[in-house]
Protein backbone atom coordinates (compact mmCIF):
# COMPACT_ATOMS: atom_id res chain seq x y z
CA UNK A 1 0.00 0.00 0.00
CA UNK A 2 2.80 2.29 1.21
CA UNK A 3 4.79 1.58 -1.91
CA UNK A 4 1.93 2.23 -4.11
CA UNK A 5 1.50 5.58 -2.87
CA UNK A 6 4.85 6.57 -3.00
CA UNK A 7 5.17 5.48 -6.75
CA UNK A 8 2.09 7.29 -7.46
CA UNK A 9 3.70 10.72 -5.73
CA UNK A 10 6.83 10.10 -7.91
CA UNK A 11 5.07 10.31 -10.81
CA UNK A 12 3.04 12.81 -9.90
CA UNK A 13 6.32 14.62 -8.92
CA UNK A 14 8.50 14.56 -11.87
CA UNK A 15 5.68 14.62 -14.35
CA UNK A 16 4.72 18.54 -12.47
CA UNK A 17 8.44 18.85 -12.83
CA UNK A 18 8.23 18.29 -16.23
CA UNK A 19 5.16 20.73 -16.35
CA UNK A 20 7.25 23.09 -14.49
CA UNK A 21 10.44 23.31 -17.25
CA UNK A 22 7.87 23.46 -20.27
CA UNK A 23 5.36 25.52 -19.20
CA UNK A 24 5.65 29.24 -20.41
CA UNK A 25 4.21 31.48 -17.85
CA UNK A 26 6.30 32.03 -15.45
CA UNK A 27 3.64 32.15 -12.88
CA UNK A 28 2.57 28.24 -14.16
CA UNK A 29 5.78 27.07 -13.84
CA UNK A 30 5.83 28.25 -10.21
CA UNK A 31 2.63 26.74 -9.29
CA UNK A 32 3.71 23.22 -11.06
CA UNK A 33 6.96 23.47 -8.87
CA UNK A 34 4.98 23.69 -5.87
CA UNK A 35 2.79 20.52 -6.64
CA UNK A 36 6.40 18.66 -6.72
CA UNK A 37 7.32 19.83 -3.64
CA UNK A 38 4.16 18.89 -2.06
CA UNK A 39 4.45 15.40 -3.21
CA UNK A 40 8.12 15.27 -2.29
CA UNK A 41 6.67 16.10 1.46
CA UNK A 42 4.48 13.17 0.70
CA UNK A 43 7.14 10.55 -0.21
CA UNK A 44 9.28 12.00 2.75
CA UNK A 45 6.27 11.10 5.23
CA UNK A 46 6.58 7.61 3.51
CA UNK A 47 10.23 7.52 4.07
CA UNK A 48 10.00 8.09 7.56
CA UNK A 49 10.91 11.85 8.00
CA UNK A 50 7.81 13.09 8.89
CA UNK A 51 9.58 16.56 10.59
CA UNK A 52 11.29 17.09 7.22
CA UNK A 53 7.75 16.42 5.63
CA UNK A 54 6.52 19.20 7.57
CA UNK A 55 9.75 21.64 7.24
CA UNK A 56 9.01 20.89 3.37
CA UNK A 57 5.52 22.10 3.16
CA UNK A 58 6.41 24.74 5.72
CA UNK A 59 9.59 26.17 4.16
CA UNK A 60 9.68 25.13 0.39
CA UNK A 61 6.05 25.88 -0.44
CA UNK A 62 5.13 27.94 2.36
CA UNK A 63 7.98 30.59 2.20
CA UNK A 64 10.33 30.05 -0.97
CA UNK A 65 7.82 29.48 -3.56
CA UNK A 66 5.67 32.21 -2.00
CA UNK A 67 8.97 34.90 -2.85
CA UNK A 68 8.99 33.06 -6.00
CA UNK A 69 5.33 33.84 -6.83
CA UNK A 70 5.77 37.55 -5.18
CA UNK A 71 8.66 38.55 -7.23
CA UNK A 72 6.87 37.40 -10.61
CA UNK A 73 4.08 39.39 -9.86
CA UNK A 74 6.10 42.01 -8.71
CA UNK A 75 8.04 42.34 -12.24
CA UNK A 76 4.71 41.64 -13.72
CA UNK A 77 5.79 38.33 -15.73
CA UNK A 78 2.55 37.40 -17.95
CA UNK A 79 2.00 35.73 -20.55
CA UNK A 80 5.12 37.08 -23.23
CA UNK A 81 6.86 35.58 -25.70
CA UNK A 82 7.81 31.83 -25.15
CA UNK A 83 11.96 31.76 -23.67
CA UNK A 84 12.16 28.18 -24.11
CA UNK A 85 15.58 28.76 -26.31
CA UNK A 86 15.68 27.37 -29.79
CA UNK A 87 16.45 24.13 -31.71
CA UNK A 88 20.57 23.80 -31.58
CA UNK A 89 20.41 24.92 -27.61
CA UNK A 90 17.46 22.60 -27.12
CA UNK A 91 18.99 19.32 -28.68
CA UNK A 92 22.16 20.31 -26.99
CA UNK A 93 19.86 20.43 -23.51
CA UNK A 94 17.92 17.56 -24.25
CA UNK A 95 21.49 15.02 -24.84
CA UNK A 96 23.23 16.41 -21.58
CA UNK A 97 19.72 16.37 -19.86
CA UNK A 98 19.30 12.62 -20.87
CA UNK A 99 23.21 11.93 -20.43
CA UNK A 100 23.13 13.26 -16.91
CA UNK A 101 19.37 11.05 -16.20
CA UNK A 102 21.25 7.64 -17.33
CA UNK A 103 24.13 8.10 -15.21
CA UNK A 104 22.01 8.92 -12.37
CA UNK A 105 19.43 5.88 -12.78
CA UNK A 106 22.41 3.43 -12.13
CA UNK A 107 21.62 4.18 -8.81
CA UNK A 108 17.86 3.04 -8.87
CA UNK A 109 19.79 -0.61 -8.69
CA UNK A 110 20.29 0.10 -5.23
CA UNK A 111 19.23 -2.36 -2.20
CA UNK A 112 20.23 -2.57 1.19
CA UNK A 113 21.97 -5.50 0.77
CA UNK A 114 24.12 -4.23 -2.10
CA UNK A 115 24.54 -0.94 -0.10
CA UNK A 116 26.26 -2.80 2.60
CA UNK A 117 27.98 -4.98 0.87
CA UNK A 118 29.77 -1.62 -0.84
CA UNK A 119 30.45 -0.27 2.41
CA UNK A 120 31.72 -3.22 4.29
CA UNK A 121 33.59 -5.01 1.04
CA UNK A 122 32.04 -8.49 2.29
CA UNK A 123 28.77 -10.54 1.86
CA UNK A 124 29.05 -11.39 5.52
CA UNK A 125 27.14 -8.97 7.32
CA UNK A 126 23.41 -8.54 7.06
CA UNK A 127 21.93 -4.95 6.59
CA UNK A 128 20.63 -5.08 9.86
CA UNK A 129 23.89 -5.22 11.43
CA UNK A 130 25.76 -2.62 9.13
CA UNK A 131 23.06 -0.26 9.62
CA UNK A 132 22.55 -0.36 13.56
CA UNK A 133 22.90 3.40 13.57
CA UNK A 134 19.53 3.29 11.65
CA UNK A 135 17.82 0.83 14.20
CA UNK A 136 18.93 3.11 17.27
CA UNK A 137 17.73 5.67 15.20
CA UNK A 138 14.22 4.69 14.84
CA UNK A 139 14.37 3.56 18.96
CA UNK A 140 15.28 7.28 19.85
CA UNK A 141 12.14 8.63 17.50
CA UNK A 142 10.08 6.04 18.95
CA UNK A 143 11.54 7.42 22.62
CA UNK A 144 11.73 10.75 22.09
CA UNK A 145 9.53 11.62 19.26
CA UNK A 146 9.38 12.89 16.30
CA UNK A 147 11.00 15.87 16.59
CA UNK A 148 13.07 15.07 19.77
CA UNK A 149 15.07 12.83 17.85
CA UNK A 150 16.07 15.02 15.14
CA UNK A 151 16.59 18.00 17.72
CA UNK A 152 19.34 15.63 19.89
CA UNK A 153 21.86 15.99 17.34
CA UNK A 154 20.68 18.78 15.65
CA UNK A 155 22.06 20.18 19.10
CA UNK A 156 25.08 18.58 19.68
CA UNK A 157 26.63 16.66 17.08
CA UNK A 158 25.56 19.21 14.15
CA UNK A 159 25.52 22.29 16.70
CA UNK A 160 28.52 23.81 14.83
CA UNK A 161 26.94 23.78 11.24
CA UNK A 162 24.15 25.02 12.91
CA UNK A 163 25.59 27.60 14.03
CA UNK A 164 26.96 28.74 10.70
CA UNK A 165 23.86 28.45 9.36
CA UNK A 166 22.00 31.08 11.63
CA UNK A 167 24.74 33.18 10.25
CA UNK A 168 24.32 32.85 6.62
CA UNK A 169 20.46 33.33 7.06
CA UNK A 170 21.81 36.97 9.11
CA UNK A 171 24.36 37.19 5.99
CA UNK A 172 21.50 36.44 3.18
CA UNK A 173 18.99 38.63 4.73
CA UNK A 174 21.90 41.76 4.75
CA UNK A 175 22.44 41.04 1.28
CA UNK A 176 18.52 40.68 0.33
CA UNK A 177 17.96 44.05 1.57
CA UNK A 178 21.17 45.90 0.48
CA UNK A 179 20.47 44.52 -3.11
CA UNK A 180 16.54 45.61 -3.36
CA UNK A 181 17.27 48.86 -2.17
CA UNK A 182 16.58 52.02 -4.83
CA UNK A 183 20.35 52.30 -5.92
CA UNK A 184 22.90 49.74 -5.47
CA UNK B 1 12.67 -0.25 1.95
CA UNK B 2 12.15 2.04 -1.02
CA UNK B 3 15.82 2.43 -1.48
CA UNK B 4 15.87 2.09 -5.20
CA UNK B 5 12.38 3.72 -6.30
CA UNK B 6 13.19 6.57 -4.59
CA UNK B 7 16.87 7.06 -5.86
CA UNK B 8 15.51 6.48 -9.18
CA UNK B 9 12.93 9.23 -8.74
CA UNK B 10 15.35 11.94 -7.36
CA UNK B 11 18.10 11.09 -10.67
CA UNK B 12 14.84 12.04 -12.87
CA UNK B 13 14.27 14.76 -10.99
CA UNK B 14 17.77 15.76 -11.23
CA UNK B 15 18.12 15.79 -14.58
CA UNK B 16 14.84 17.28 -15.54
CA UNK B 17 16.36 20.06 -13.40
CA UNK B 18 19.25 20.36 -15.37
CA UNK B 19 17.21 19.74 -18.84
CA UNK B 20 15.38 23.36 -17.41
CA UNK B 21 18.37 24.85 -16.51
CA UNK B 22 19.85 24.58 -19.92
CA UNK B 23 16.79 25.38 -22.02
CA UNK B 24 15.08 28.34 -20.30
CA UNK B 25 16.05 31.83 -20.29
CA UNK B 26 13.93 33.68 -17.59
CA UNK B 27 15.95 33.58 -15.11
CA UNK B 28 13.38 32.91 -12.36
CA UNK B 29 12.61 29.90 -14.19
CA UNK B 30 15.87 28.95 -14.26
CA UNK B 31 16.58 30.08 -10.36
CA UNK B 32 13.31 27.76 -9.96
CA UNK B 33 14.99 24.72 -11.86
CA UNK B 34 17.88 25.02 -9.69
CA UNK B 35 15.24 24.63 -6.67
CA UNK B 36 14.27 21.57 -8.56
CA UNK B 37 17.39 20.11 -8.13
CA UNK B 38 18.44 20.71 -4.91
CA UNK B 39 14.91 19.01 -4.12
CA UNK B 40 16.10 16.02 -5.97
CA UNK B 41 19.13 15.60 -3.48
CA UNK B 42 17.30 15.98 -0.92
CA UNK B 43 14.89 13.43 -1.16
CA UNK B 44 18.25 11.31 -1.95
CA UNK B 45 19.56 12.57 1.58
CA UNK B 46 16.03 11.50 3.42
CA UNK B 47 16.03 7.77 1.35
CA UNK B 48 19.52 6.95 2.80
CA UNK B 49 18.85 8.15 6.35
CA UNK B 50 16.64 5.70 6.77
CA UNK B 51 20.11 3.72 6.89
CA UNK B 52 22.04 6.11 7.99
CA UNK B 53 20.48 7.29 10.76
CA UNK B 54 19.17 10.85 11.38
CA UNK B 55 22.40 12.53 10.08
CA UNK B 56 20.67 12.67 6.26
CA UNK B 57 17.76 14.21 7.75
CA UNK B 58 19.82 16.81 9.31
CA UNK B 59 21.79 17.53 5.96
CA UNK B 60 18.72 17.75 4.41
CA UNK B 61 17.70 20.83 7.30
CA UNK B 62 20.86 22.54 6.28
CA UNK B 63 20.12 22.12 2.49
CA UNK B 64 16.51 23.69 3.14
CA UNK B 65 18.71 26.59 4.84
CA UNK B 66 20.86 27.76 2.39
CA UNK B 67 18.14 26.91 -0.13
CA UNK B 68 16.17 29.70 1.61
CA UNK B 69 19.13 32.35 2.12
CA UNK B 70 20.21 31.65 -1.15
CA UNK B 71 16.54 31.87 -3.05
CA UNK B 72 16.45 35.31 -1.36
CA UNK B 73 19.18 36.62 -2.39
CA UNK B 74 19.31 35.46 -5.98
CA UNK B 75 15.57 37.56 -6.20
CA UNK B 76 17.23 40.41 -5.15
CA UNK B 77 19.84 40.37 -7.91
CA UNK B 78 17.12 39.64 -10.19
CA UNK B 79 14.98 42.52 -8.79
CA UNK B 80 18.11 44.70 -9.10
CA UNK B 81 19.07 43.21 -12.72
CA UNK B 82 15.14 44.08 -13.71
CA UNK B 83 15.44 47.61 -12.83
CA UNK B 84 18.32 48.04 -15.15
CA UNK B 85 17.66 46.27 -17.77
CA UNK B 86 13.30 45.86 -17.38
CA UNK B 87 14.03 42.51 -18.45
CA UNK B 88 14.88 39.41 -16.81
CA UNK B 89 15.55 37.35 -20.30
CA UNK B 90 18.92 36.20 -20.64
CA UNK B 91 19.38 37.26 -24.06
CA UNK B 92 19.26 40.49 -23.60
CA UNK B 93 21.54 40.25 -19.96
CA UNK B 94 24.60 39.79 -21.92
CA UNK B 95 27.26 42.24 -20.27
CA UNK B 96 29.54 40.06 -19.02
CA UNK B 97 29.81 38.62 -22.95
CA UNK B 98 32.21 41.76 -23.69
Amino acid sequence: MADTIFMALGAIAVLSALFCVFQRSALAAAIWLVVTMLALAGMYLILGAPFIAAIQVLVYTGAIMVLFIFVIMLLNLGQGASDIRGPGAKAVALVLAVATGTYLLRLAGYDPARLAFELTGTTDLSPATVFATAEAARQAAEAQGVVGAVAAPLFTTYLVPFEVTSLLLLAGIIGAIVLAKKRI
Amino acid sequence: MLLGPALSISALLFSIGVLGVLIRRNAIVLFMCIELMLNAVNLTFVALAQYHGVGGQLMVFFVMAVAAAEAAVGLAIILAVFRHTTSVDLKTNTLLQG
